[in-house]
């Protein structure tokens, strides 16, 4: 009975991790209440908990003055369009680094992942200038690149990482099955990697939402997305809490709600009982 | 149409040779079997045939042309692996139309070749399955008809049985040996179990170390291995190496015995030894006698004999199946 955990230390432990989950939350739950009272309630100290006259000031004020469909409309574009972008520059490159590696392979995986070190604002000068030369300031499609680039990286490592785990066997059938580069990706590397290319999309989408270094950086008012709508709220006169946790609210909101859906496609194996 | 020959191939990993220069002559129709022990680079030459790994040097022909460079997908052969690598995410039905899609066909076709496999395979019940919820047998089942639709050159088998327990081995065996006879197409069989190679081969290729010790039916292999190393690896049990004096005093630095070629008495005899242990198969008895100034005999002997562990026995080996090597080994 090496692993019977006794009735008390079963409650301690529940009640020691919902503690910690509570920690992690309350933030996110604090910015989500405080979006219902008023800017006098939301700095009020001692501040009110639950007990306070629930509005929607904040929303109606947030709404009149900016456009959050606008905003959120970028926010979708940049993020879908620099992760499919990414997944279709880097399938086939997981693929060549997980099933025909070279010599220099490792170096090309750790190279990638070195750029990831570098603080963003070290090359914000010449890709600055680029922009401005190339005229893709402030346009959704200079966002969309510069996003997939930055994240790349990470999509081409969690692929090759799910990638390695396909037997090579399978994909050797599909060539003596007559299967062509394009149609052995296609239908029988693709399908079976898809809890992986999923769980590297959703993680993707959501960097790509949540990045603000280069979306604010980069945009002004046509291209800007959730991320400078938030900002717009921190101004030179001060900070209104309420409006910011109500804008705040209505931008995390939609990432959250595609978490939560997507939960169970991120967890669910595949390849279980093809070989052996 | 698959008649195959491999020119001077070879194939080094890095600075291993792995297959040192082989020719071979695989006709149209012939089930060939590759065997050795494992490392013997076995596989290997097999995958060199399929165009899964190109070969360092020489040619590989299939049909009298050229094929060393064509890419595994048009070479126009079919695999069966060790693993199945059945598709995981499709049915028993798209995994066998696999192929046939790959080629090309239009739908109603691929549905009346798929429908045929399934009956000759017995896996119709199956059809709508995934590969997940078949057993070893089945799933070995439908990797052979993803092979058989597609009518290929010629079939390459990559250790196909050495997953499957023994009783499931012994069936399958008669299947591929059946499904040989039926489609009557070239088929390249590789295992390290020379019981298959020997139930099954038109013709076997014995290899170790990456070279062909010999070549040719499993009769002759049997009756006539060309030196130590066949003469050991091909029969069951493994053939009786005597050497030293007894040895010489019949004309040779080695000889060989198989254990079915020595008579058994229990007055009189050539070699006088002790039984070790008795295996009593039923059909047959496995007797490991120890022989005064020979050593470990083997000897398989008339299933309803009476000898025991500690009972003293004679042996004669039978002379015209007497196998007579040189010093270096190779039969005399």
């Amino acid at each position: 009975m090496a692993r019977a955990i006794s009735t008390q230390r079963r409650v301690w432990l529940t009640a020691l991790a919902w503690t910690i989950g509570f920690l992690i939350f309350f933030p996110i739950l604090w910015t989500f209440l405080t979006s219902f009272k008023t800017e006098g309630e939301a700095i009020a100290s001692p501040p009110s908990f639950l007990f306070f006259d629930w509005n929607l000031s904040a929303y109606e004020a947030v709404n009149q003055r900016s456009d959050y469909p606008k905003h959120f409309f970028n926010s979708v574009v940049i993020s879908l369009g620099s992760t499919v972008l990414g997944l279709l520059i880097a399938v086939p490159a997981a693929w060549a680094m997980a099933f025909v590696p070279g010599k220099r392979t490792k170096d090309v995986l750790m190279w990638m992942l070195s750029t990831k070190m570098l603080p963003p604002v070290g090359v914000l000068i010449p890709i600055y200038l680029l922009f401005r030369d190339l005229g893709l300031l402030d346009t959704r499609i200079g966002l969309v690149i510069v996003l997939m680039l930055i994240n790349l990286p990470i999509i081409i490592w969690m692929l090759y990482t799910y990638f390695k785990e396909i037997p090579g066997e399978i994909l050797e059938a599909a060539r003596m099955d007559g299967a062509l580069l394009w149609s052995e990706i296609f239908y029988v590397l693709t399908p079976m990697a898809v809890p992986g290319i999923a769980s590297t999309m959703l993680l993707n989408i959501i960097l790509a939402w949540n990045e603000a270094f280069w979306t604010l950086t980069l945009t002004a008012a046509k291209a800007a997305p959730l991320t400078a709508f938030i900002a717009s709220f921190s101004s030179p006169e001060g900070l209104f809490y309420a409006k910011l946790s109500a804008a705040s609210t209505m931008a995390i909101a939609p990432i959250l709600i595609l978490g939560w859906f997507s939960q169970k496609q991120l967890v669910r194996g595949l390849t279980f009982g093809a070989v052996k | 149409m698959g008649s195959i020959t491999l020119k001077q191939v070879t194939k080094s990993f890095g600075t291993v040779d792995v297959i040192h220069p082989i020719d071979l002559e695989i006709d149209d129709g012939e089930f060939v079997v590759f065997v050795g022990p494992s490392g013997c680079g076995k596989s290997t030459l097999l995958r060199l045939i399929a165009g899964l790994e190109d070969v360092t040097s020489g040619h590989i022909e299939i049909n009298g042309k050229d094929a060393t460079s064509i890419p595994p997908a048009k070479r126009g052969l079919a695999m069966v692996f060790q693993s199945y690598a059945l598709y995981p995410h499709m049915t028993v039905r798209k995994n066998i139309a696999f192929p046939l899609k790959m080629a090309g066909l239009d739908q109603a076709e691929i549905d009346r070749k798929v429908d045929e496999a399934a009956r000759i395979l017995n896996l119709s019940d199956y059809i709508d399955r995934r590969p997940g919820q078949l057993s070893g047998g089945q799933r070995q089942r439908v990797a052979i008809g993803r092979a058989i639709v597609r009518e290929p050159d010629a079939f390459l088998f990559d250790e196909p049985l050495s997953n499957l327990d023994a009783a499931l081995r012994g069936n399958m065996r008669l299947e591929i040996s059946e499904l040989h006879q039926t489609l009557a197409t070239t088929m390249i069989y590789v295992t390290h179990d020379q019981v298959e190679a020997m139930t099954m081969a038109d013709k076997i290729v014995v290899l170790r170390d990456g070279i062909i010790e010999q070549v040719g039916a499993p009769i002759e292999l049997y009756r006539n291995p060309r030196n130590l190393f066949v003469a050991e690896f091909i029969g069951s049990p493994k053939m009786n190496i005597i050497k030293g004096s007894v040895a010489d005093n019949m004309g040779a630095p080695t000889i060989g015995v198989r254990p079915e070629h020595i008579d058994v008495s229990t007055s009189e005899g050539s070699w006088k030894g002790t039984v070790g242990v008795s295996e009593h198969l039923g059909s047959d008895t496995f007797l490991h006698m120890e022989v005064d100034g020979v050593g470990m005999v083997n000897v398989r002997a008339d299933g309803e004999i009476d000898l025991h562990h500690g009972d003293t026995a004679f042996l004669t080996p039978q002379e015209t199946k007497i196998h007579r090597f040189d010093a270096s080994g190779m039969a005399v």
